[in-house]
């Protein structure tokens, strides 16, 4: 399981490719950049394992984008190539978050800048629904899937229901509508 | 200090409820950071996201400048380790036993329940963001008319081109900055 290539990969070169990820991605579109770097271009795992890497990521809390470094770094080498992968993967975003955060306290009752800034909010909304429609496409348009979509949108979203209530309610029932043998209603 | 501990109480809840990557928590945790503790203010929060899209790497990292708010460095920090620990330390052990479920239908079951489950969320996260960020009642129509047509135009020229997301983020500025003032 944890044996990828012959020769084990040094820490500081795990770090390297993930902050290289880290660094040049954009937008929450991550699990691209993972897999040019993983698989065609260090080849530390082929396209099935990463795969495989991506639905565990996928399932569990937490980002794809930290999950899937905790994952490949952890089957290079163990419980530090995770970390260094990790820190990786957010270190270089988070200094720039940094300076851009100390922009952000001095400047942001400038008349100018609070301008700005409601533009890139503006923005940022469309981007989010994009990016929604794009990942949710599937589910939008099965009857069974799409009441499931709404049933959460009006809860969370209207009616502020926490997160948590939603996990041990409704998250339960729509895996028990999806259980092995079910009637396939709607697909 | 009492600050710092109610920050990494919350976002370290928050990491493991984030079920479904980083924006499907989204809602939440606006309703926790803005109304229960009122950590940040509505407008604070949709603007402290869109900075998240304009620095590399994964955008929920943007939570950090939360704990800035908050208690600065140190609480930015503490925002940091809190919100990536749980989850990360989650996945190191779970996935290592994962495999031994490869192949179970119940897998896949998990996988096709949970993602309507997500899109829902995700919508709503949308939700709560545009209502400040898109239609804020305290501007005129025209004003809101125009940071609507932002987030509409961002959203077409995504869907239509293969652009660097992060350059749309910073037209919505600039648009912000010519349009908006007038």
């Amino acid at each position: 399981m944890s044996e990828l290539s012959a020769s084990p990969v040094s820490l500081g070169r795990i770090f390297r490719v993930f902050a290289q990820i880290g660094v040049t991605s954009f937008g929450g579109g991550i699990v691209a950049y993972l897999r040019r770097a993983l698989v065609e271009k260090e080849k530390w795992l082929d396209e099935d394992r990463f795969m495989a890497a991506l639905e565990i990521s996928q399932t569990l809390p937490g980002l794809n984008s930290t999950n899937m470094s905790v994952i490949v770094g952890r089957q290079l080498r163990g419980a530090a190539g995770a970390f260094v992968a990790v820190l990786g993967m957010i270190l270089p975003g988070a200094v720039i978050l940094t300076g851009l955060g100390f922009a952000y306290v001095a400047l942001r009752h400038d008349p100018k800048v609070a301008l700005i800034l409601t533009g890139v909010a503006a923005a940022a909304v469309g981007l989010l629904l994009q990016v929604t429609l794009k990942i949710g496409w599937k589910q939008l348009v099965r009857p069974l899937d799409l009441s499931f979509v709404l049933l959460v949108f009006v809860l969370v979203g209207l009616f502020h229901v926490s997160l948590l209530v939603i996990l041990v309610t409704v998250a339960p029932l729509a895996v028990w509508m999806h259980r092995p043998g079910a009637k396939k209603e709607g697909l | 200090m009492t600050k710092i501990v109610e920050l990494i109480n919350v976002f370290a809840l928050l990491s493991l409820l984030a079920v479904g990557g980083g924006t499907a928590v989204l809602p939440e945790m606006k309703h926790v950071t803005v109304e229960r503790h009122h950590w940040v203010t509505d407008t604070q929060f949709a603007e402290i996201y869109s900075l998240g899209q304009l620095a590399p790497g994964p955008n929920m990292t943007c939570v950090a400048l939360i704990g800035y708010e908050v208690s600065g460095l140190a609480g930015l920090l503490a925002v940091l380790v809190a919100f990536f620990f749980p989850a990360c330390l989650l996945c190191y052990f779970v996935s290592k036993f994962w495999d031994a479920a490869e192949g179970s239908p119940w897998r896949n079951a998990v996988q096709r329940g949970m993602a309507p489950v997500v899109v829902g969320l995700m919508l709503a996260g949308c939700y709560a963001l545009g209502k400040t960020a898109s239609y804020n009642p305290a501007r005129d129509w025209e004003f809101n008319l125009l940071t609507l047509a932002i987030g509409a135009a961002v959203a077409v020229i995504l869907s239509v081109t293969r652009i660097n997301p992060a350059l749309t983020i910073v037209g919505g500025g600039i648009a912000g900055y010519f349009l908006l003032g007038s």
